[in-house]
């Protein structure tokens, strides 16, 4: 598989020397309350407008639909009957091979802590499946170590940054919304609505108006030392923000712990390196299938395959002007 | 709150946890990424049920039912803490011969009266010789054998408490049942804990303290107070609940949880008495003491001995003076000012139709908040102007809005269910004339005494002589920690004269201390605001003593020497908390001891002494006047000892266990406006078929006043909403998202269709029962960007006896496809609805068409008072239901 990106990791590839290790998100969805926190930090943060017509959409408790220029967050809220469950602990049980080391309930508290945190003899049973379940997830852009709008944008206001996140300068972005059909989650988008103020005080300006928009993982934070606004909020630590390696291992503890917990469903999503985009920054623990959550089951970056169609472009021009010649070598005949 | 991550079972019922309490749940999920497990007891399947490993749908209101269920199956099949319960709880005390149990009065307890419909409690008291019940000392069995034991009589009064009546009653089929029940016996004991967390889905009930009370009783026999991961959480509200009952903001208590003296408690010594004797057991013998302290950081230097500590200028209560009181006076027109701090009764508070209309006759009304919410413009744009009922023209309440100072505005605490109390600092200063409700109080209280300077009014010396010397900066703002220091308490005299208190152990009777809330005492100590500290998790243990400052003495586990056993050694060692040292003669632990330090084990007390000294070594529970858990509560609660399962007012299900079908103290507003649905007991109870309960969302926090105004939180939730079953929205052609009115006896609404299997009929004997839930956050008004139409105006005014909260969570309804009819035909469907159930009283005289079930609301003149404790803080007195007999004495 060509990958555009090489071993050094995105920022290393894209000339950034090595002061940083790659950064991203792990979203842990089996422990999300659909409090929509992440929603409203990352828009208190990034100043970003409302989305919608104050509407209720139709869709469970979502009422912001899905990512855009305004919602850099987002929750899914998936009702679920038993059937569906029972297909999901199926599907995830093939997906992730059993003989994973075991592993122990771990205490995320303080040091030192109480010896009531362990629980080596707790019941592990696996648990009923349940006739109906609710799940809640919180999606974002993925800063895909290949992004496609990094890779289409014309003007170079698309950039990966020292973290290995792709961040967009509204100041540089002509607003070509070449991007937008280069992203294949369909995160990215153009601003061109909304508001951010009470009714009082409506006539306060919206920033980035008509630029591609999208999460930039709060630069403006990290450079200054903080976390991402969202996992700041997040109360029950679903979103976690840290180093991209240290992440992807701890979700991969945590799938492990729910499979030896009876909850097969677990699966990752985003940890591959080796799938359409090279992997992701933004890594996800489902409990479906990507489809249900409104994922694509096997993203592709579009600049994958260039190459070959550049090759193939250039075959066809030759042909072309082979059948060109010919045809003008046919005539003088 | 983060011991709840110490559990091995937690159980959630009457409490949306995950989306009411986001930031506490985490230490739900920190517990269950340890292995616990969570059980979510509700009548909907919740962002709370998501996140738990099963969820038990129950019929709203029968919590008595399921709980009593398991104290029964834990009785019966002798799977109760055994030891634990022989020596700390009252198990083994015996009661009054006179004491009659629902069991065999079919529903009533002895000392019913039914012309006042209250109790005389005296039949409900421990058996024994009176003085040596006052010091503690009861008649006992330590074989629990005697049958008027606490113990016999809790086993019979549960007898009948069977898996069938639990699914009879609460739609729970035996094997969700025996699930719970398996649970929780598995998960207590020596080894392991069960934690119970609740909220406002057991409060808002006519009869909702009794449901926490049974989760008590159950925590007590199974052994999980005073230990970690145990106890019952009490969820509050919002922000800061648990610190405006600490501090007061209710009529009935003062700081501290002593009760506010009633009419005809003249004597001040009797009044104390009447709160805490010196000879009974435990701390509550000290109740003087803190009464005194509080006086005098009242009235200072005015305070003396000789004028009892300036206890004259307390206002004494005539009755309850609760918020719905208040709006039947002013309906009435008995109210001229009103002052809402952060309230929105117009929205908030139940049957929002006689809110407004009671705003409607006042003189004048302050609102202090940071929008325009609707209590503020209900005269211009609220659904009684829509109708035409009212019209601002004939409106003549003057009104006041002054812009309040928002949380990051001002500098204060905020105190949370764990009594934790946090300190808060200023951010940025408010925008334009925004002040902090202390800076407002403090200005005011400045103007009102120099409008009274000079006055020789004996009734105006009460606040002339108050203490109103805070400090103040340049700008003359307050300073919040100068009153967090009078909380604190000082020493007046001697060689610490100046210094703060570091307990409540160095409060004096004698005037040269002062503190305005004991059990606050220490949270200023070395004058060092204790509460302001921030120590991060990580660098403390566990208990994390060194976050904030917990009252009472920064312990952080109320009753923990209970967590050690009765030689004062840990139960386990994975449960050890606190625990007798005996190389140092001292308890020593992870947290601050709930026991005199140096108190053996073995001390068998000493009663001729009284208070602290009296405490047997065992004496756990150190506020009870007999040092025990009680399991059954011979005093404190107005409508019986022990829970014991009514109907609510409105439901249509017979009650299964006795023939007493509601609860018969409860409080009842009777007025044309506040009509209740007759449920099981009349014909009429068809027309509202269907049960509705009111509940909070995530995304939105309660009245709407700081979410509704905000871009970022509407669009999360924009829209008033009803929640239905696939089924009923079958039965009564619901389409999903598209519009529904909802009907009670009260008004009518409507509400956009959540079609959701979240929502699921239960089976209760013969009868389908269909739940419908509905947010209480939207209303009616024009300043807010959304807005909707209230919950609350479907709900009576209708209260518990014990707490004079409103029944919010259990009402019947019916419900119809489209939107509701605007302007006056509103009130038509209403009224023909209301005829259809026989509730017109022109048409009908002989229905009491406010009463719901028979016998509802206790007279006018009887009035029951004892608070004695942060526990007891719910007992407050049974209600002052009618003005008008108010206003003739």
């Amino acid at each position: 598989m060509t990958l555009l990106a090489g071993s050094e990791g995105p920022a290393a590839n894209s000339g950034w020397d090595h002061d940083h290790e790659r950064k991203g998100f792990f979203t842990d969805t089996s422990i999300c309350i659909g409090c929509k926190a992440c929603e409203v930090a990352c828009k208190e943060w990034n100043r970003n407008p409302i989305d919608g017509d104050l509407e209720i959409l139709g869709s469970s408790y979502d009422n912001t639909g899905e990512l855009g220029a305004n919602t850099w967050r987002h929750v899914a809220f998936v009702e679920q009957g038993q059937e569906r469950i029972e297909q999901a602990r199926e599907s995830g049980r093939k997906l992730v091979s059993l003989g994973m080391p075991t592993i122990g309930p771990k205490s995320s508290g303080a040091p030192g802590s109480t010896p009531a945190g362990d629980l080596s003899t707790a019941d592990r049973t696996p648990p009923d499946t349940p006739e109906f379940r609710w799940l809640m997830s919180s999606d974002v852009c993925k800063h895909c170590t290949n992004a496609g709008c990094l890779d289409v944008c014309p003007t170079g206001a698309i950039y990966r940054s020292q973290f290995g996140s792709v961040v967009v300068q509204e100041d540089v972005c002509n607003g070509c919304g070449t991007c937008v059909s280069a992203c294949p989650f369909g995160v990215i988008e153009r601003r061109d609505d909304g508001t951010v103020s009470p009714r009082a005080n409506r006539e306060e300006p919206i920033d980035r108006m008509g630029t591609a928009s999208k999460c930039t993982l709060c630069q403006d934070r990290l450079v200054a030392g903080e976390e991402p606004a969202c996992s700041a909020t997040c109360p029950t630590q679903s979103i976690r923000f840290g180093e991209h390696e240290e992440l992807t291992a701890s979700a991969q503890e945590r799938v492990a712990d729910l499979h030896s917990r009876g909850m097969t469903e677990a699966r990752l999503y985003g940890a591959n390196p080796r799938d359409g985009v090279g992997g992701t920054g933004s890594v996800f623990l489902l409990l479906d299938e990507p489809e249900v959550y409104g994922l694509p089951p096997d993203p592709q970056v579009p600049t994958k395959t260039l190459p070959q169609t550049y090759a193939r472009a250039g075959i066809a021009a030759a042909g072309m002007v082979a059948a060109v010649a010919l045809s003008f070598l046919g005539a003088r005949r | 709150m983060q011991d709840v991550a110490n559990a091995d079972l937690i159980v959630i019922e009457g409490s949306n946890m995950a989306e009411a309490h986001p930031v506490a749940f985490q230490w739900v999920i920190e517990a269950k990424k340890r292995g616990a497990r969570v059980i979510h007891v509700d009548p909907r399947f919740t962002r709370t049920s998501a996140n738990a490993d099963r969820h038990i749908p129950i019929r709203a209101g029968t919590d008595v039912v399921l709980l009593g269920g398991v104290i029964r199956h834990v009785l019966e099949n002798e799977l109760f803490f055994r030891e634990y319960v022989q020596a700390y709880t009252n198990a083994s005390t015996l009661v009054a011969e006179e004491y009659g149990d629902p069991e065999d009065l079919d529903g009533l307890f002895s000392g019913f009266d039914e012309d006042t419909s209250t109790y005389d409690t005296s039949s409900w008291a421990y058996a024994g010789d009176p003085e040596r019940i006052a010091r503690g000392l009861p008649e006992r069995d330590e074989t629990l054998q005697h049958p008027r034991t606490v113990f016999q009589i809790l086993r019979r009064h549960y007898a009948r408490y069977t898996p069938q009546m639990v699914q009879d009653t609460c739609g729970i089929s035996p094997e969700d049942f025996e699930h719970l029940a398996t649970a929780i016996a598995e998960n207590s004991g020596r080894e392991r804990t069960t934690a119970f967390a609740y909220a406002l889905g057991w409060t808002q009930h006519q009869g909702g303290a009794q449901m926490i009370r049974t989760a008590a009783v159950l925590q007590l026999l199974m052994g999980n107070m005073g230990r970690p991961g145990g106890g019952i959480m009490a969820l509050r509200g919002h922000a800061t609940i648990q610190g405006s009952t600490d501090i007061p903001t209710l009529y009935h208590i003062l700081p501290g949880y002593l009760p506010m003296p009633k009419v005809g408690q003249d004597d001040f010594a009797a009044f104390t008495r009447s709160i805490g004797k010196k000879e009974q057991k435990g701390f509550w013998a000290d109740a003087d003491v803190y009464t005194i302290n509080l006086l005098k950081a009242w009235w200072g230097e005015h305070a003396t001995v000789e004028n009892d500590f300036g206890y004259h200028h307390l206002p004494k209560l005539t009755g309850a003076h609760g918020t719905y009181q208040t709006t039947e006076r002013m309906l009435e027109g008995g109210v001229d000012g009103y002052f809402l701090f952060g309230q929105n009764p117009a929205v908030g508070s139940a049957n929002g139709r006689m809110q407004r209309k009671g705003m409607a006759q006042l003189e004048w009304m302050v609102v202090r908040d940071f929008y325009m919410i609707e209590s503020a413009t209900f005269w211009r744009d609220g659904p009684e102007i829509e109708s035409g009922e009212l019209s601002p023209e004939e409106i003549g309440t003057e009104m006041f809005f002054l812009p309040a100072a928002n949380h990051t505005e001002k500098a204060g605490s905020f105190t949370q269910t764990q009594r934790m109390v946090q300190w808060r600092d200023q951010a940025v200063t408010p925008p334009d004339d925004a002040r902090s409700d202390l800076q407002f109080m403090y200005e005011l209280g400045c103007r009102v005494r120099e409008k009274l300077a000079g006055s020789t009014d004996p009734r105006d010396r009460a606040i002339l002589e108050l203490t109103w010397d805070y400090r103040v900066d340049e700008h003359g703002e307050i300073d919040a920690e100068s009153v967090l220091a009078e909380i604190n308490g000082r020493h007046l005299g001697g060689q610490r004269a100046g210094e703060p208190l570091s307990a409540f152990g160095e409060m004096r009777a004698d005037g040269s201390t002062d503190g305005g809330c004991w059990i606050y005492a220490g949270v200023f100590a070395d004058g060092i605001n204790q509460a302001r500290r921030r120590t991060p998790g990580a660098q403390q243990n566990e208990i994390a003593p060194d976050w904030g400052w917990a009252w009472p003495a920064n312990r952080r586990i109320l009753y923990n020497r209970a967590s050690a056993d009765p030689q004062g050694r840990p139960w386990s060692e994975r449960k050890k908390l606190v625990w007798w040292d005996e190389e140092t003669g001292r308890w020593t632990g992870q947290d601050v001891p709930d026991f005199p330090p140096t108190k053996r084990p073995d001390d068998p007390g000493d009663p001729a002494q009284g208070g602290a000294a009296a405490l047997a070594g065992t004496d756990a529970f150190t506020m009870q006047a007999d040092g025990r858990g009680w399991l059954f509560a011979p005093t404190g609660m107005v409508d019986g000892p022990l829970p014991t399962h009514y109907e609510s007012p409105e439901s249509t299900v017979p009650n299964p266990l006795y023939a007493q079908q509601s609860n018969p103290t409860r409080v009842t507003f009777r007025s044309k406006d506040n009509l209740s649905s007759p449920g099981a007991s009349g014909p009429g109870g068809e027309v509202y078929p269907y049960v509705f309960t009111t509940y909070r969302i995530t995304e939105h926090h309660t009245a709407g006043g700081m979410s509704r105004f905000l871009p970022y939180l509407v669009e999360l939730q924009p829209e008033m909403y009803c929640e239905v079953s696939p089924e009923l929205a079958e039965e009564v052609g619901l389409e999903p998202y598209g519009w529904a009115t909802v009907i009670s006896a009260r008004s009518a609404i409507e509400a956009k269709v959540l079609v959701t299997e979240r929502m699921r009929p239960l089976r209760v004997g013969e009868r389908t029962i269909h739940q419908i839930g509905m947010p209480f956050h939207f209303g009616q008004g024009t300043e807010a960007i959304v807005q909707g139409d209230g919950a609350n105006d479907l709900i009576g005014m209708n209260l518990d006896a014990n707490t004079q909260i409103q029944n919010s969570k259990n009402n019947s309804c019916t419900i119809i496809p489209g939107r509701r009819p605007r302007g006056r035909a509103r009130e038509e469907l209403v009224e023909s609805y209301r005829r259809r159930a026989g509730l017109i009283p022109a048409e009908n005289p002989a229905v009491d068409g406010a009463a719901g079930a028979p016998g509802a609301g206790p007279a006018m003149d009887h009035v029951v008072q004892q608070v004695r404790g942060p526990e007891e803080a719910s007992a407050v007195p049974t209600g002052e239901s009618d003005t008008e007999g108010m206003r003739k004495r």
